[in-house]
């Protein structure tokens, strides 16, 4: 079945056959067009992205109200950076938000993403276009990962704009102690939002794999964020130490080696390990699946 | 009448057409393909040979299944809701994969060569199904953006003509959600006619609609064949085709039990002769004589089968016999009657 499939998703050698038509690659970006406008203008999506921006002004508002006066000294918590600096807001926002906020948004747009189509009966229209299946699940892949990039984005742009808002700006002093200016502490703040965004992409990609087996995106959606919250929760149990660093969720907050000088580069490096395989094998059981499946919705 | 009888239901669809190629045998889907361009013209839009699909739980919902649809026709495909007919048109755009055999459009293999036939044939698959928060136009742009041979320079142009082809383009802003049931399925049309097409596949095109929704899509079908185009049509109502097709495949419990021209269907009916008389004893007794089948009389009536006699000659003995002839006539068979034969007893299972 799959042998199909490769011959529907044309290779290079066959660009003679569609030699009159735009090519493939311009075909697939207006495909991937459609989708990011299908996901960017729904409502449901905006206001997901909505609380997402929330959040952080709200956490920052009750931390405002809450912080004592004064700086924090070397090696205190991040609430304490918090007070002599508002760039922490940042990373405060991402550390409370990646345990269930985060990864609840990329389970709905991923547990969607097939499962939605197949709900509402647009999967057999978009297969009989034809889409093409293998371009199909490219296009929505991509479309999962550059939300999951945006919702952390929009966290982080939040809680700075409210950090700069309500606490003072200026030279950042990491969890280290050392004191880094404050471009290099933006920077800073950029890597670990790309680190978070390669979390949220290799959590996508389960939650694609899993909408793949279903026509119930409540369903998959609940499923991607049991999968995720019982990781983390496994991950807190020590009698689960020997398989804790290959659970999908045990790297997330290895981010903050990023705040430290000098930069754990391998704990980094292993986390950004960890979601490429994680991202690779789900990626590949979606495409088995959705290449083979009979299409009844 | 005996009801299946699936030998008979191979024969040819195009009685004597010139180069039929149905029974040409099928390459395999994997095999490689000769350059398909103006000379594919001449072959059958769809033929599948041993179609055979089996669901996981070993239900067979379609079962050998031999189609042949010519070039230019316009093809009722009839069944029973629950024969397989929707697993059927699944299989011939690639949704489903069949158990065994092969489906070929337009000359090209399926799913094999999806990529390259699907284009050119348009279709509305088990009703419509669409963004709800989408309008009609933004629904037909979300189609198009999936085509990738479409041009998308075109795409406003093209959408907003099958939307105008539909009679749906004063409502094209309008949210999908918003729209009554005979506008979802011309809307599920109209994404057929989004751009010039060779062959066009419509399951149950006017399930739910109202009389007057039923009128319009059987009009918009026959302005769609005068195009030239092949047109699959699919139904559980024969009366709902009848009007339109040219041929016709008949389904049971997954096995094709006719296929062939209207004309074809209506001559397996055997022909009956109805005589007004007044003297129906007598009438019914020369026709027991002449060794009619299937006398019956009744209210001044006296039918019996027609079987290889010609009326010219039971007139004749009639009137020989001193019966008074008041009328006589050779109905053609009911349709209905036929289908009802072919497909057993509940065919019109929601009608």
């Amino acid at each position: 079945m799959s042998t199909a499939e490769a011959t529907a998703a044309p290779p290079a050698g066959q660009a003679g056959q569609l030699a009159r038509t735009p090519g493939a690659a311009r075909g697939w970006l207006r495909l991937l067009g459609s989708e990011l406008r299908l996901v960017f203008r729904r409502l449901r999506n905006l206001a997901l992205l909505a609380v997402l921006a929330a959040l952080p002004i709200l956490l920052g508002i009750a931390l405002r109200l809450a912080a004592p006066r004064g700086g924090g000294g070397p090696e205190s918590s991040f609430i304490d950076q918090l007070a002599g600096n508002g760039v922490f807001l940042a990373f405060i926002a991402i550390t409370i938000m990646i345990a269930l906020v985060l990864p609840l948004a990329v389970a709905v747009i991923s547990g969607d993403s097939m499962a939605g189509e197949a709900s509402l009966g647009t999967l057999r229209y978009l297969l009989t276009v034809p889409a093409g299946r293998t371009r199909l699940l490219a296009a929505k892949y991509v479309t999962i990962v550059v939300f999951g990039l945006t919702a952390c984005c929009v966290v982080v742009v939040a809680a700075l704009a409210t950090g700069a808002a309500l606490f003072p700006i200026g030279p950042v002093t990491l969890l280290s102690g050392n004191t880094v200016s404050l471009g290099q502490g933006l920077l800073r703040v950029l890597f670990v939002t790309l680190y978070v965004a390669g979390a949220m992409a290799a959590l996508g990609a389960i939650g694609l794999a899993i909408s793949t087996f279903t026509e119930h995106p409540i369903g998959a959606i609940a499923t991607v964020l049991v999968l995720a919250v019982g990781s983390e929760i496994a991950d807190n149990i020590p009698q689960f130490a020997t398989v804790q660093p290959y659970l999908p969720t045990h790297w997330w907050l290895d981010f903050d080696s990023l705040l430290r000088t000098p930069i754990d580069t391998s704990t980094l490096l292993r986390g950004l390990l960890s979601f490429g395989i994680y991202a690779v094998i789900f990626c590949s059981i979606a495409w088995a699946r959705f290449t083979s499946a009979d299409v009844t919705a | 009448m005996s009801a299946a009888r699936p030998d008979s239901a191979q024969a040819p669809a195009a009685d004597g057409g010139p180069g039929s190629q149905e029974d040409a045998p099928l390459p395999g889907p994997g095999e490689a393909e000769p350059a398909s361009g103006a000379g594919a013209a001449a072959g059958p839009a769809i033929t599948t040979s041993g179609l055979t699909k089996r669901f996981r739980g070993g239900q067979v919902a379609v079962d050998d299944l031999g189609l042949a649809v010519p070039r230019g026709a316009v093809y009722g495909f009839l069944g029973p809701n629950g024969s397989g007919k929707t697993t059927t048109i699944r299989m011939l755009l690639g949704l489903i994969y069949p158990t065994r055999g092969g489906v070929r459009l337009l000359g090209e293999p399926v799913p094999g060569a999806s990529a390259r036939v699907l284009p050119r044939v348009g279709s509305l698959v088990e009703g419509p199904a669409f963004y709800p928060y989408l309008s009609g136009r933004a629904n037909l742009a979300r189609i198009d953006a999936a085509d990738r041979t479409a041009d998308p320079r075109t795409a406003p142009a093209r959408i907003d003509a099958a939307l105008d082809r539909v009679g749906l383009l004063s409502a094209a802003r309008k949210r999908y959600r918003a729209y009554s049931l005979g506008m979802k399925q011309r809307l599920a049309i109209a994404t057929a006619l989004l751009r010039p097409r060779e062959l066009i596949i419509l399951d149950e095109p006017t399930n739910g609609l109202d009389p007057q929704g039923t009128r319009e899509v059987r009009g918009l079908i026959r302005e769609i064949a005068t195009d030239g185009v092949t047109v699959l049509v699919s139904s559980h109502l024969l009366a709902e085709v009848e009007q339109i097709c040219t041929h016709v495949g008949v389904m049971r419990t997954g096995r094709l039990v006719f296929q062939g021209t209207l004309d074809e269907l209506r001559s397996r009916g055997s022909r009956r002769i109805v005589i007004r008389t007044t003297q129906a004893t007598e009438a019914a007794k020369t026709m027991a004589a002449l060794g009619l089948p299937d006398i019956q009389s009744a209210d001044g009536e006296v039918s019996a089968q027609l079987a290889d006699h010609s009326p010219e000659r039971i007139c004749r003995e009639l009137v020989l016999a001193g019966v008074g002839v008041a009328g006589l006539d050779t109905p053609r068979p009911n349709l209905e009657d036929l289908f009802v034969g072919l497909t057993g007893e509940g065919f019109d299972v929601d009608g």
